[in-house]
C-alpha cells in the first residue's frame, strides 16, 4: 500500500526527481549513472528478490531503471511473454521453465529484433517447428537455446533451429524423434556451436554425428549420453580440436574395440570424460583409452568396468593431471584400489560409492597415498570398519566432503575421529550410522560445515544438536530424517545458530512441535521444509513459517494431521514462492485447497488421503491453478472428477499420477522402522 | 508274350527317360546324347508348336482307345510281375525297375486322362491346365497324336496354363512355401550369373578343351527343371522336388532319398562344360567369330532372357524401366523412387550415407528434410521428374512374384483365370483333379486354398489397370 501511495505521489509531481524507497540516503536517481544504479539494484535483488518490485513501483524513473536493469525473465504463464518482453526490452534471458505449456503463438508473439540471447524451453511443451521458426526470426542474436525434454521435437524443429546462425549453446536432450537429417541441418546451420547436448537422441546414428564432428569444429562440450554412437563416429568426435567435455553415459556402442582404435591423432584438449554405464567397456578398453587422453581432469567410470584390475589402476598413471575420479558401483579386484592409490596421486575427488571389493587394507593403503584428497565418497562400502575411518581421518585431513552413508560397521568411536581430524569439512553424510552425541560434539570443530546429513542416526539427541548449532554458523542444509531422539530444543538450537539455513528435513521426528517451526521461521532463507510424519505440529506453526520464510518453495507436511485450512490460508497469503507441496493425510478441506491454488507458481501437488477434499473442490482447485505440471491424486478421484475437466488440466501441461496406496495413519517408531529396513537389506 | 513285354518295357523306359527322368535334363543331356530324344520316334515333333485338343468325337475316341490300350499294357506288366514273383524269386533291382516302369506308365495314363477330361469340359475349353515342360508335354502328345489329329489352341500359350497350373498346385500342395523358393531361386540365379560371367570373361579356354552344349530356346525358358515322376509337378530345385516326394510315400522319406544326390564321380573327370546361346549372331553363339562361351546353365538362362527376350517386367515405381529377368527388376525396385535423401542444393540420393558424404564435402550444403507430408509430392516432383510416389508398391511386387512364369501375357492370364475361376472353384469339376493328383499329395479338393494367394494380387493389378485407364 505504501509503495502504491508513493507511486501516486510521484505521478503528481511528474517532473521532480523521483525519490525511491531509499531516497533518504541515495541521491536523486537521475543523477546516477546506469552502471552505478544497476550495482545498487544488484545488491537489492540479492538481499530480497521481491524488493525490486517495490522499487519499480516507487516512481516512473524507478520503473524505467528497473526495466533497463532486469536481464532475466521468468514468466509464470506463456501469454505474458509479449508483455514481459515489451516492458523489459534489455532482457537477455527468457526462462520459460514455469510455463508448462508454451503454444507456438506465444513464441510467435515475441517482438522482432528482440535482444534475447538465451531461451529456456526445457520444461515446456506444446510448441513445434512453427514456434521455433518465429523465435528464430524474432531473436537474431540468440546464442543459447534449451530444448531439452522436447520429446515431440523432430527434424522439422531442428531445421528451424538451424536458422539461428549465432547459436553457441544448444540442448536437444530427449528430442527422440530427431534423426541424422535434423542434426545435419543443425551442424551445417550453426557453425559456432560451443556446447551441444544430444542426450537420449535415440534416432541419431554415426552418419549424423560424423557430420557434426566435421562441421562444428568449435565444439567444446558435447553430450552424447544414451545415444547410439559407435566406433564409426567416435574417432571423428575425439578429434574435435577444442572438445573439452564429453559425457558418454550409457553409450552401449562404445566398447573396448572403439576405445582401442583411438590413436595418437586424438585431440589432446579433452578434460572431462564420463563413461559411466557404458556396459561394453572393460578395464582393457580403459587402459588403452587413457593413452590417447593424457590431459583429462575428470574421469567417470561408474558402473562401466565390470572389474577394476591393478593393471587398469596403473594405466591411469598416464593421466597426470587427473583431479576427479569416479568409480561408483565398480568391482575391485585384489590390489585394484591399491594401484589406483599409488597411480593417481593427483586426484582430489574420489568416489567409490556402492563399490564391492573395497576392504579396509586396500582403502587404508589408497588414502595413505592420496593425502590431498578433498572429496571422498564411500557410500555403501559396507565392509569397511573403524580401520578405514582411522586411516582416512589421519591421512586426508584437508577433506571438505565426506560421504559415508550406510557404512554400518563403523563404530561411534571412529566417527568421532572425523570431527577431530577433518576440520575443513563442509559436507558430511553420515546417514544411517552409529553416530552419537559425542560424535556431534567432535564435529563442532568443523566450523565450515554447510551440509550435514545425519538421518537415521537414532542415538543423537538435542545435546548433540546444540553443539552443532553453536559452532556451525554456515550450515545451510541439515537432514535429521527419522532421528527419533531429538526434540524441539535441538531444532531451536540449530535454527538459532544457523541463520543461513536453506533446507531442513525433520521427517518422522515425532517429538517436534510448533515451537520448532516458530524458531525455524527466523531462518529467512529457508526454502525447503520437510516435516512429514510430525503429528504434533499444527497450523499455528506452519503460519509462522509462512510469514517468516517467504522463500519457501518446497513443503512436505504429509501426515501432519493437525494442519488444517488455516495453515493453507497463511501459505496462500505469504508463500508466493511455493512450487511443491505434499498435503497427504492433512486435515485440509476444499477451502484450504482452493486458497492454496491461488499461488500461481505452484507446480507440484500431492493430495492423497485427505478426508475433507471433495471431487468438486479438487476440480475447482485444479482449474484455478494454471501452472501445475504434476499432481498426485488418489485413484478413486479419477472416476469422480469430470473427465473433460481432467482433459482440460492435462492440456495445460499437467500430468496426473494416480496413487493407489492403502490408508495408513500410524507411524512406526524410528527404531522399529530401522530394524525393518535392515531386515529387508539382509534378505 | 515275352517279346511284347520287352517292347512295352523299351517304350516305357524311353518315355521315362525323356519325360520324367529328367531330374536335371540339361545335365542329362550332357551325359547321354542330349539331342537324342528329338530324333527318337517319340519326340520328333518340335516342342515350339504344342497342339491342343479341342472337343472332337473322333479325337476323343482315339484318346480313349489309347488309354484303353495303355491300361492293357500296364495290366500285362503287372501280371507278369505277379507271375514272376510266384515262380522264381526276382532280383530286387529288377523288381524296382519294373515298378518304376509301371509308375511311369500310370503317370502317363493319369495325364492323358486329365487332358481328355479337360477337353470334355466345355467351360475349360479355352484353358488347359496341364503342367509340363514343353519337352515332356510333346512326349505325351506324341503318344496320343500317333493316331489322332490336333487342333492347336491359339488362345493358350504354354506359359499360360503353366501359370494356371502353378496356382493350383502351389496353393494346394505346398501352401505358400513355393513363394519363398521362387524368391531364393531367383536371387541365387542372379548371384550365380554374376559370378559366372565375371569368372568366365577372365578365363580363356582354348576351343576344344571343353565340351560345348547348346540348349534350345524352349529348354532355356522352361520354368521347371525337375519333375515329379509320379504326379508330374515341376520344380526349380531338386531339393524342393525331394521335399515334395515325401508326400508320395514312405520310401521317399528315408534319409537316403532325401539326401542330396552325390555328384557323379565320373562327371568330375570329364571335360569342362561350356554353353552356347542358341541365338544366331549372338556373341555367345558358337558360330560367332569372337565366341565366348557361357559358363553355367544359369548364365545361359539369364543371358538369353536379358539379351533375346522381351523385357516384360516393368518397374511399378517409375513405369519406364523394363526387365526380362525378375531378379533385375527387384534389384531396381529396391532403389527406384527411393531417392528420398535430399540436399539443399536439390540433389537427391538413394542412400543416406551418400547424402551425408555430399553434405560433408560441400560448404553450405545442408540436408533437406523430406518435407512435410502435404507437399511431398510437389517436392519430389520438383527434384526429379522421373520419380513418382509409389502406388500400391506391394500389390505390384506380389503380382510379379506370382507371375514369374507368366511372361508378358499377364493380361491374358488374368482373363483366363477370371473367366474360368468360378467353374474351377466348384468341387464337381474338381473331382477329377482330385483323383488324378492322388490323395497322397494332400490335395483335398479345396481349390479355394489354391487360388486364394493369387487372387488379391491379380485383383490389385486389375484395379490398377482400371485406374490407369
Amino acid at each position: 500500500m505504501a509503495a502504491a501511495a508513493a507511486h501516486r505521489n510521484n505521478k503528481r509531481r511528474r517532473f521532480s526527481p523521483a525519490p525511491g524507497p531509499t531516497s533518504a540516503t541515495a541521491p536523486p536517481l537521475d543523477s546516477l549513472a546506469d552502471e552505478l544504479l544497476f550495482l545498487v539494484l544488484d545488491r537489492v535483488a540479492a538481499a530480497d528478490p521481491r524488493a525490486l518490485k517495490s522499487f519499480a513501483l516507487a516512481s516512473r524513473a524507478c520503473h524505467a531503471a528497473e526495466s533497463r536493469h532486469r536481464r532475466l525473465l521468468r514468466p509464470l504463464r506463456a501469454d505474458l511473454i509479449p508483455a514481459a518482453l515489451a516492458r523489459y526490452p534489455s532482457a537477455s534471458r527468457l526462462d520459460l521453465s514455469l510455463c508448462a505449456r508454451v503454444p507456438d503463438a506465444a513464441l510467435a508473439a515475441a517482438p522482432s529484433g528482440s535482444s534475447l540471447r538465451a531461451v529456456d524451453l526445457s520444461r515446456s511443451w506444446g510448441f513445434g517447428a512453427a514456434g521455433l521458426a518465429a523465435l528464430a526470426g524474432a531473436c537474431p542474436d540468440l546464442a543459447d537455446l534449451d530444448l531439452s525434454n522436447g520429446v515431440h521435437l523432430g527434424d522439422a524443429a531442428a531445421a528451424e533451429v538451424a536458422r539461428m546462425r549465432t547459436l553457441q549453446r544448444l540442448s536437444l536432450s530427449r528430442c527422440k524423434p530427431l534423426t541424422d537429417m535434423g542434426l545435419g541441418c543443425v551442424a551445417v546451420g550453426c557453425p559456432d556451436l560451443r556446447e551441444l547436448s544430444l542426450k537420449w537422441c535415440l534416432g541419431l546414428t554415426d552418419l549424423g554425428l560424423h557430420l557434426l564432428a566435421l562441421k562444428c569444429k568449435k565444439l567444446t562440450s558435447l553430450d552424447l549420453s544414451y545415444t547410439m554412437i559407435t566406433k564409426e563416429s567416435f574417432l571423428a568426435i575425439m578429434k574435435l580440436p577444442n572438445l573439452q567435455v564429453l559425457p558418454l553415459v550409457g553409450c552401449i556402442g562404445i566398447d573396448d574395440d572403439a576405445l582401442g582404435s583411438l590413436d595418437k591423432e586424438c585431440s589432446k584438449s579433452l578434460q572431462v570424460l564420463n563413461m559411466s554405464h557404458c556396459q561394453n567397456v572393460t578395464d582393457v578398453g580403459v587402459s588403452s583409452m587413457v593413452k590417447s587422453t593424457p590431459n583429462l581432469l575428470e574421469l567417470d567410470l561408474s558402473y562401466c568396468c565390470p572389474q577394476v584390475t591393478p593393471s587398469m589402476g596403473r594405466s591411469l598413471q598416464t593421466i597426470t593431471k587427473l583431479r576427479i575420479l569416479k568409480l561408483e558401483g565398480c568391482k575391485f579386484m585384489a590390489d585394484g584400489l591399491k594401484a589406483i592409490g599409488s597411480s593417481c596421486v593427483s586426484i582430489r575427488e574420489l568416489s567409490l560409492s556402492k563399490c564391492s571389493g573395497v576392504t579396509d587394507t586396500e582403502l587404508s593403503f589408497a588414502v595413505s597415498k592420496l593425502k590431498n584428497l578433498l572429496k571422498l565418497d564411500i557410500t555403501c562400502c559396507r565392509s569397511i570398519t573403524d580401520v578405514s575411518v582411522a586411516a582416512i581421518t589421519s591421512s586426508c585431513t584437508s577433506l571438505i566432503s565426506l560421504r559415508m552413508e550406510s557404512c554400518s560397521h563403523v563404530s561411534s568411536g571412529a566417527l568421532q575421529l572425523i570431527g577431530k581430524n577433518c576440520s575443513h569439512l563442509e559436507e558430511l553424510d553420515l546417514t544411517d550410522s552409529d553416530l552419537d552425541d559425542e560424535g556431534l560434539k567432535a564435529l563442532a570443530g568443523c566450523s565450515n560445515l554447510s551440509s550435514l546429513k545425519i538421518g537415521i542416526c537414532l542415538r543423537i539427541s538435542d545435546e548433540g544438536l546444540t553443539h552443532i548449532g553453536k559452532s556451525c554458523p554456515k550450515l545451510g542444509d541439515i537432514d535429521l530424517y527419522r532421528c527419533g531422539g531429538i526434540s524441539d530444543d535441538g531444532v531451536i538450537q540449530i535454527a538459532q545458530g544457523s541463520p543461513m539455513l536453506e533446507s531442513i528435513n525433520l521427517s518422522y521426528c515425532t517429538e517436534i512441535t510448533d515451537r520448532s517451526l516458530m524458531s525455524l521461521s527466523k531462518c529467512t532463507k529457508l526454502n525447503t521444509l520437510e516435516i512429514r510424519g510430525c503429528p504434533r505440529v499444527s497450523s499455528a506453526g506452519l503460519s509462522e513459517i509462512a510469514m517468516g520464510c517467504r522463500l519457501l518453495s518446497k513443503l512436505d507436511i504429509k501426515k501432519c494431521f493437525e494442519i488444517n485450512d488455516v495453515g493453507m490460508l497463511y501459505l496462500s497469503q505469504f508463500s508466493h514462492s511455493l512450487r511443491q507441496i505434499n498435503l497427504s493425510y492433512c486435515s485440509v478441506t476444499d477451502i484450504g485447497l482452493l486458497s492454496l491454488s491461488s499461488i500461481c507458481g505452484l507446480q507440484n501437488m500431492t493430495i492423497v488421503h485427505l478426508a475433507g477434499i471433495t471431487p468438486n473442490g479438487l476440480t475447482a482447485a485444479l482449474m484455478v491453478c494454471g501452472g501445475l505440471t504434476k499432481v498426485k491424486l488418489h485413484e478413486a478421484f479419477k472416476s469422480m472428477m469430470p473427465p473433460h475437466m481432467l482433459k482440460n488440466v492435462e492440456a495445460r501441461g499437467c500430468i496426473f499420477q494416480w496413487i493407489n496406496k492403502p490408508f495408513k495413519v500410524e507411524v512406526e517408531p524410528c527404531d522399529v522402522w530401522k530394524q525393518q529396513s535392515q531386515d529387508v537389506l539382509v534378505r | 508274350m515275352d517279346h511284347s513285354q520287352n517292347h512295352i518295357h523299351d517304350q516305357s523306359a524311353a518315355n521315362l527317360c525323356y519325360q520324367f527322368g529328367s531330374d536335371n535334363p540339361f545335365l542329362g543331356m550332357g551325359i547321354q546324347q542330349p539331342f537324342a530324344p528329338f530324333t527318337s520316334p517319340f519326340g520328333a515333333c518340335s516342342s515350339t508348336n504344342i497342339p491342343h485338343m479341342d472337343w472332337d468325337p473322333a479325337t476323343m475316341l482315339d484318346n480313349l482307345t489309347f488309354i484303353e490300350e495303355k491300361i492293357h499294357q500296364v495290366k500285362n506288366v503287372i501280371r507278369t510281375m505277379v507271375d514272376n514273383g510266384s515262380q522264381l524269386p526276382c532280383r530286387p533291382g529288377e523288381l524296382g525297375q519294373q515298378q518304376q516302369v509301371v509308375n511311369a506308365d500310370l503317370t502317363c495314363l493319369i495325364v492323358q486322362l486329365i487332358s481328355t477330361a479337360g477337353s470334355l469340359l466345355p467351360s475349360l475349353k479355352n484353358s488347359s491346365f496341364l503342367s509340363h515342360p514343353p519337352a515332356g508335354h510333346t512326349g505325351i502328345v506324341k503318344h496320343v497324336g500317333s493316331s489322332s489329329s490336333f487342333v492347336p489352341n491359339e488362345l493358350c500359350s504354354p506359359e499360360d496354363y503353366e501359370e494356371l497350373f502353378k496356382g493350383f498346385t502351389d496353393g494346394a500342395m505346398e501352401g505358400g512355401i513355393e513363394i519363398d523358393n521362387v524368391l531364393v531361386e531367383e536371387l541365387d540365379a542372379k548371384d550365380g550369373d554374376e559370378g559366372g560371367d565375371a569368372g568366365m570373361d577372365g578365363e580363356i579356354l582354348p576351343p576344344g578343351s571343353y565340351e560345348l552344349l547348346q540348349l534350345e530356346k524352349d529348354e532355356i525358358l522352361a520354368p521347371h527343371t525337375h519333375f515329379c515322376t509320379i504326379c508330374g509337378k515341376g520344380f526349380k530345385r531338386d531339393a524342393n522336388l525331394r521335399m515334395h516326394m515325401r508326400g508320395h510315400g514312405d520310401e521317399y522319406k528315408s534319409p537316403a532319398a532325401l539326401a542330396k544326390p552325390p555328384r557323379d564321380t565320373s562327371a568330375e573327370h570329364e571335360v569342362v562344360k561350356r554353353y552356347s546361346c542358341p541365338f544366331v549372331d549372338c556373341k555367345r553363339n558358337k558360330l560367332h567369330k569372337n565366341f565366348q562361351p557361357l559358363k553355367t546353365i544359369l548364365c545361359v538362362k539369364n543371358h538369353y532372357k536379358r539379351s533375346h527376350c522381351e523385357k516384360s517386367y516393368t518397374c511399378s515405381r517409375c513405369h519406364t524401366k523394363k526387365f526380362s529377368v525378375m531378379a533385375d527388376l527387384k534389384t531396381h525396385e529396391k532403389h527406384c523412387g527411393r531417392n528420398k535423401w535430399l540436399c539443399s542444393c536439390g540433389t537427391s540420393f538413394s542412400r543416406k550415407d551418400k547424402l551425408f558424404a555430399h553434405v560433408a564435402l560441400f560448404q553450405g550444403h545442408t540436408p533437406a528434410l523430406p518435407t512435410e507430408a502435404k507437399t511431398s509430392s510437389d517436392q519430389i516432383g520438383a527434384v526429379g521428374s522421373h520419380q513418382e510416389p509409389a502406388k500400391l508398391p506391394n500389390s505390384m511386387g506380389s503380382s510379379f512374384m506370382w507371375g514369374t512364369s507368366s511372361g508378358g501375357n499377364s493380361a491374358l492370364d488374368i482373363k483366363g483365370f477370371d473367366g474360368c475361376s468360378d467353374d474351377f472353384l466348384s468341387t464337381v469339376n474338381f473331382g477329377s483333379f482330385n483323383f488324378s493328383f492322388g490323395p497322397a499329395d494332400g490335395f483335398t479338393g479345396e481349390p479355394s486354398g489354391g487360388s486364394f494367394p493369387m487372387m488379391p494380387s491379380e485383383h490389385f493389378q486389375n484395379a490398377q489397370k482400371k485406374g490407369k485407364n
